[in-house]
């Protein structure tokens, strides 16, 4: 019995086919006497198959691995190649070139367009709506090139050394210490602002709060000769009204006051605005401003612009749009409290009556 | 497996064969040129980079390896065929654990089954990897006088040599006792 070492090393040898044919059968039958050496050689020729196959297999991956980093590079480029067709790279050589070009072209359209005056066209064009404010150069031109005898009054007007304001519209008292609205539309571009009332009594105003969303604009009287009024006749109705409802508005489309009648068309104004009325009552540039007042003395609307191409169709700003609109008003930019009418004067007076007391509260806005 | 049918299989696919089972760099390079592209096509049009689709030829060669080393290997189909299918189970796979889905459904390439040799191949995967746990752990010299004996099959004059014991008999004791504790580290692992 060799000790376990020994046969290893003999096993070895044996397993390696370095044994001649004597020492060989020696081995063999030892082998085969002892069951115990024979296991022994079994599992030893198996653990070695194993270190043998996982060398190779080390080996093998290591070749691969090369193989496949050297596969890499040309690889690559040839796929690059295949890859991109004749446009493909033309496309990629010009990139640049054609972009800019694209972007002149596109620079190049829209300056004309522009310059062409085409958006202002088109937005000319594409709204119906007319904001009622009076141009008072375009009028005075019209008169001028047509119109002798309203000639003579501008003359003497020019002459008692008036000058003429930009543009003319409506407001009126929300107020009695000196609060006026009108719409935003009338002093959008206002170098100052004057009120001047049925009596030819002029004041000079301030903006002290505008709401363009809603075409509204406060106005306060800041003139000293300004003394505060006896409380509006009207109230201020915050429901809204219904349609066949009776109207009436005060106005300035000229230089005296107006009196308009109509009927409440729709209580939605233009393009669907919920925000504002329909009328059916005649207006004109100057009436802007202009309270809508119905049959029992209640100001229901301001009269903002009317729809071009369609008889008939004003537009009044609802007066719950006007009433959120003052409670908006920052209280430091009022230089003393808003006084809304609660208790109308009107109701039950002829239309005569209402009209006179009314107008008394109603301003023309001139704009310089 | 099916018998082989010679018809089906070109002498070319042979020759590989053979090349593989000796690792010859050449062949396997023509391998890469041959097949790559059409593993990396497959990879790329299902949501796979090529990174990814290097990965799976690579591993798709070493199942074809083990398969080849295993003895009594036969070609049933075309090896195009066999390395296609290989690579695109294997890519399902790992598309599976990502939890994305496969559209491609044998469209380009005829696909045989192969789980089988997969399945094998994991086992050997597994068993490779004691192997290589045991060597890490038996560090070196032994790691390396181990590999010189039964791998490069040197003597134990020249393993004496290398390593500057002073007799030969030292060195066989020296490699009795690591090939003792290789064995008995990896027969615990196992």
């Amino acid at each position: 019995m060799m000790n376990e070492q020994d046969f290893i090393a003999q096993a070895d040898r044996f397993l390696n086919g370095e044994m001649d044919g004597a020492e060989r059968i020696d081995f063999e039958r030892y082998c085969e006497e002892n069951p115990v050496a024979a296991e022994q050689l079994a599992t030893h020729r198996l653990f070695l198959r194993q270190l043998k196959h996982h060398a190779d297999r080390a080996a093998f991956k290591n070749t691969l691995a090369s193989v496949a980093d050297r596969y890499r590079r040309p690889m690559a480029s040839t796929a690059v190649e295949r890859r991109e067709p004749v446009l493909v790279a033309l496309w990629n050589r010009f990139k640049i070139n054609s972009l800019v070009a694209a972007s002149v072209a596109i620079v190049a359209v829209f300056s004309t367009l522009w310059l062409s005056g085409y958006y202002k066209t088109i937005e000319k064009t594409s709204t119906n709506y007319s904001a009622l404010r009076r141009d008072m150069n375009t009028v005075k031109k019209n008169v001028n090139a047509q119109n002798a005898v309203i000639r003579n009054i501008n003359n003497e007007k020019q002459k008692g050394g008036q000058s003429e304001g930009h543009f003319g519209a409506t407001g009126f008292i929300i107020s009695p210490n000196g609060y006026v609205v009108t719409n935003y539309h009338v002093i959008k571009d206002a170098d100052s602002v004057h009120l001047q009332n049925t009596k030819g009594e002029s004041f000079r105003a301030d903006v002290i709060y505008i709401d363009p969303t809603h075409d509204l604009a406060m106005l306060h009287i800041s003139d000293s000769a300004f003394k505060t009024l006896k409380s509006a006749p009207y109230t201020f109705k915050e429901t809204d009204s219904d349609l066949g409802e009776d109207v009436y508005t005060i106005g300035f489309p000229r230089d005296e006051v107006v009196y308009g009648q109509g009927y409440l068309s729709s209580r939605t104004g233009y393009a669907g605005d919920t925000t504002a009325y329909q009328l059916s009552i005649p207006v004109n540039p100057g009436n802007s401003g202009g309270p809508v007042i119905d049959s029992r003395g209640q100001v229901i609307g301001i009269i903002s612009g009317k729809q071009t191409g369609i008889d008939g169709a004003s537009f009044a700003i609802k007066t719950d749009a006007l009433l959120k609109s003052m409670s908006a008003i920052p209280m430091d930019s009022l230089e003393s409290k808003l006084l809304i009418n609660r208790k109308n004067s009107l109701s039950g007076l002829k239309r005569t009556d209402q009209i006179k007391r009314i107008q008394e509260y109603v301003y023309l806005v001139k704009v310089y | 497996m099916s018998k082989l049918n010679r018809s089906v299989v070109p002498d070319a696919d042979v020759k590989t064969v053979d090349g593989i089972a000796l690792g010859d760099a050449a062949v396997l390079e023509s391998l890469y040129h041959d097949y790559f592209p059409m593993v990396l096509n497959m990879v790329i049009q299902n949501s796979g980079t090529e990174e990814e689709a290097k990965d799976i030829f690579q591993e798709a060669v070493i199942v074809l390896y083990d398969k080849i080393k295993q003895g009594n290997f036969e070609l049933s189909s075309k090896l195009k065929t066999y390395i296609y299918s290989v690579c695109r189970r294997l890519w399902l796979k790992q598309l599976g654990s990502r939890e994305r889905a496969f559209q491609d459904v044998n469209n380009y390439e005829e696909v045989i089954p192969v789980e089988d040799d997969l399945a094998k191949h994991r086992e050997t995967e597994m068993q490779l990897s004691l192997m290589e746990e045991a060597l890490d752990k038996l560090g070196e010299p032994c790691r390396t006088i181990i590999h010189d004996f039964y791998i490069l099959n040197l003597s134990m004059q020249e393993i004496c040599q290398k390593f500057g014991y002073t007799s030969a008999d030292n060195a066989k004791n020296q490699k009795y006792k690591c090939l003792q504790r290789l064995k008995r580290l990896f027969f615990s692992t196992m």
